[in-house]
């Protein structure tokens, strides 16, 4: 009697799924236990993009996710593929990007058995996923996908992780069970409480030095339209965190630029003197509070509206507690607002106003100086331009005079604030945005941390315009050892630096250098004409800091200005 | 303060390091942890102990509930709640010490279990001042080794 075949390959299963769940492309890299999955791919309508390596895929389903809005999925094999997933994985789960990650592992009977590329990725990540599956039996992928996937969008998005052993792939004929979820106890907090809303609102309306403190929840969210209603209708000044930078442009004349560390003189007095501080969509994240929640916003009542309730109360005690949706909220209390006066803010904008005259930090535009590169980058790129950054002073220059208008516009390393970000993100966003054009702001050590992504944007002709801002240096730790350890500057120095313009020649992108400040409009320009990928090597000097900055362990009035 | 929490779990491997990590990873501090299957054999029922002030309470209950393995948590701390212990004692036993060893097991209502030449073993059910009150009493003649099976709660059945 012959076998009936009516089943699929497990494979083929997962790619389905995949598909059912609007996936249209996977950044990954293949390995001995993926065979069997990238053998089905070639039949499978979903784009691949190969990487140069594991953490640029990560780093690239990242970059496409957080300027579509949409999961990003990655894909690597087993053992050494997957661990060099881990670090996109973490920057993931601390900036709370949705993502699923996709991880071959050794065929189920092998497991536990050390056997070769092995590695318990579950374990090593479960800190820093939302959740993570290991697929015993290929009849449940269609299940597991569509709960990985709905577990990484909802709530408080995050990272998911599944891994999935050879012999699942590879197995044939497989009829898959239904997608029907089994999550009971997966809860998506959240429904705005009415009474709390009239309460934000009457507090509001009694103020007399609100501040609205706006992080990446209000990106999540896509609550930037309401969160400028409300800042219209109310002329409460806004400030944001580095995630939530672009919820408010920094022209908007309520917009007092970004709080913390490296924010402005303004945000940060403010911050400390406001009577109310309303925080949407932020965690009090120790880059805003110099790590002393008892010490911040001392003066205020606080209203917290978060969808996660463990952010609620963690750092900093709350009057007004509200789990939610950071557009769902804003919307009701700005229904709620017509029932009472608008908070009388006149006096408090003098004050606004007078530290900004006395504290705008003033740059000489003739100078070749970070800010004026940011500046004229901002002036030729456009609104619509997307902007990847990596980490380091140039990241800190890009998020204080860069003019971003549009939050999905902005992918930068928050939380793990992990050098090597910015290349393949970007990568991820010119493929998730052909038609827009993408722009990496990047510091010499960083652009090395994943220079070889370079081999990506070559073979997929990606036109991205890579702004190196290069001074010789380790930027950020230089400072560091200028300003606290006595000028005592230890391993900052990068001679061996290549030069960069021959590099990206190498791969046959176009490069162009400056070095003083008449030439950088000129460069700018000549980089947006030129339709292919374009890197312009800037050199800058090493004494440049990243002003203002609040020291370690001090209050955020405490900044060094100068 | 300690509190008791009734955390209900996934049937599932995994499970069990998915909450101890978390107790690990946030630095908050478990006095015991008993895991068993539930009338439902999908769910398994731990019964956490944990110090903490009400806001660690707070957050421990909210970190929890944000994992997708955990279906719910409930505090069953004070008044409202039964919880009972399980101990099992061995005690030294000479003929001199042997009657006043039985009959102390007899006030706090033991059981002796196994008995030796030298030694007897007692099992004891009680609430945890109990346990403590006998492992008190039963200790100036010699124990040789206790075992108890953490704390396990439920709430009262209203009246
Ligand atoms: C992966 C990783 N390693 C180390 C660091 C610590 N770190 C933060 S900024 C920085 C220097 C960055 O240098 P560069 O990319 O040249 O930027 P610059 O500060 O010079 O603008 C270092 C080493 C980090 N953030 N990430
Ligand atoms: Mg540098």
């Amino acid at each position: 009697m012959s076998e009936e075949r009516t089943g699929i390959k497990g494979a083929t299963i997962l790619l389905n799924a995949l598909q059912q769940e609007g996936v249209d492309v996977i950044f990954g890299y293949p390995g001995g236990v993926l065979l069997p999955l990238y053998d089905a791919l070639l039949d499978s309508p979903i784009r691949h993009v190969l990487g140069r390596h594991e953490q640029g895929v990560v780093f690239a389903a990242d970059g496409y996710s957080r300027v579509t809005g949409k999961v990003g999925v990655c894909l690597g094999t087993s053992g050494p593929g997957a661990t060099n997933l881990v670090t996109g994985i973490a920057n993931a789960f601390l900036d709370s990007i949705p993502l699923v990650v996709l991880t071959g592992q050794v065929s189920t009977g092998s497991i536990g058995s050390d056997s070769f590329q092995e590695v318990d990725i579950i374990g090593i990540t479960m800190p820093i996923t939302k959740h993570s599956y290991l697929v015993k039996d290929p009849r449940d992928l269609p299940r597991i996908v569509k709960e990985a996937f709905y577990i990484a969008r909802t709530g408080r998005p995050g990272p998911v992780l599944i891994d999935l052993p050879k012999d699942v792939l590879a197995q044939e004929n497989v009829v898959p069970f239904s997608n029907e979820m089994k999550l009971k106890g997966y809860k998506v907090f959240g429904q705005a409480n009415n009474g709390k809303i009239e309460e934000v609102a009457k507090v509001l309306s009694e103020s007399r030095k609100p501040v609205l403190y706006a992080g990446g929840g209000v990106v999540t969210a896509g609550a930037e339209d309401v969160l400028r209603l409300f800042a219209d209708k109310t002329a409460v000044p806004v400030v944001t965190t580095l995630m939530g930078i672009g919820s408010l442009p920094l022209e908007h004349p309520n917009s007092l630029g970004m709080v913390g560390m490296h924010g402005t003189v303004t945000a940060n007095y403010a911050v400390d003197d406001c009577d109310l501080l309303i925080a949407v969509g932020v965690r009090f994240d120790d880059r805003v509070t110099s790590g002393m929640g008892h010490r911040f916003a001392t003066k205020a009542k606080v209203i917290h509206i978060d969808i996660d309730p463990v952010e609620i109360s963690k750092v900093v005690k709350t009057e007004i507690q509200i789990v939610g949706d950071a557009r769902q909220v804003l919307a009701e209390i700005l229904e709620a607002l017509p029932g009472f006066a608008n908070p009388d803010v006149t006096d408090w904008w003098n004050q606004l106003r007078d530290w900004r005259e006395k504290n705008t930090i003033q740059y000489d535009k003739d100078r070749l100086t970070p800010p004026m590169v940011m500046e004229c980058l901002g002036e030729i790129a456009g609104g619509d331009t997307i902007v990847t950054t990596d980490v380091g002073q140039h990241q800190m220059w890009a998020a204080q005079y860069y003019p971003t208008v549009n939050p999905r516009n902005y992918a930068t390393s928050s939380g793990l604030g992990v050098m090597g970000y910015g290349l393949p993100a970007a990568v991820g966003a010119q493929i998730a945005r052909p038609n827009d054009k993408v722009v990496l702001i990047t510091g010499d050590g960083s652009f090395q941390m994943s220079i070889q992504e370079l081999g990506t944007i070559a073979q997929n002709k990606l036109p991205v315009k890579i702004i190196l801002l290069n001074n010789g240096v380790l930027g950020m730790v230089r400072q560091m050892q200028k300003m606290f350890y006595n000028e005592r500057y230890s391993q900052i120095q990068l001679q061996g630096n290549p030069d960069f313009v021959k590099v990206a020649e190498a791969y046959g992108i176009r490069g162009i250098s400056v070095n003083s400040a008449e030439q950088v409009r000129g460069a700018l320009e000549e980089a947006f004409k030129h339709p292919g990928p374009v890197l312009v090597d800037i050199t800058i000097s090493e004494h440049e800091n990243v002003l203002p900055m609040v020291p370690p362990g001090k209050d955020i009035t405490e900044m060094i200005v100068r | 303060m300690l509190h008791t929490l009734a955390v209900l779990v996934e049937n599932n491997p995994g499970v069990l390091i998915r909450v101890a990590g978390l107790f690990t990873r946030r630095g908050y501090n478990i006095d015991s942890l008993t895991v068993c299957q539930t009338e439902d054999p999908e769910l398994s029922r731990m019964t956490i102990v944990v110090n903490g002030d009400d806001q660690i309470i707070e957050q421990v209950r909210n970190q929890l509930s944000k994992l997708v393995v955990v279906h719910s948590v409930s505090d069953l701390t004070g008044e409202s709640a039964v919880d009972r212990e399980l101990a099992l004692i061995r005690v030294q036993v000479s003929a001199e010490t042997r009657s006043a060893v039985l009959q102390t097991v007899d006030i706090f209502r033991g059981r002796v279990v196994d008995m030796g030449r030298t030694n007897i073993t007692v099992e004891l059910t009680g609430d945890i001042p109990k346990i403590d009150a006998f492992v008190h009493a039963i200790q100036p003649y010699g124990l040789l080794e206790l075992v108890r099976t953490g704390k396990v709660a439920i709430l009262r059945s209203e009246a």
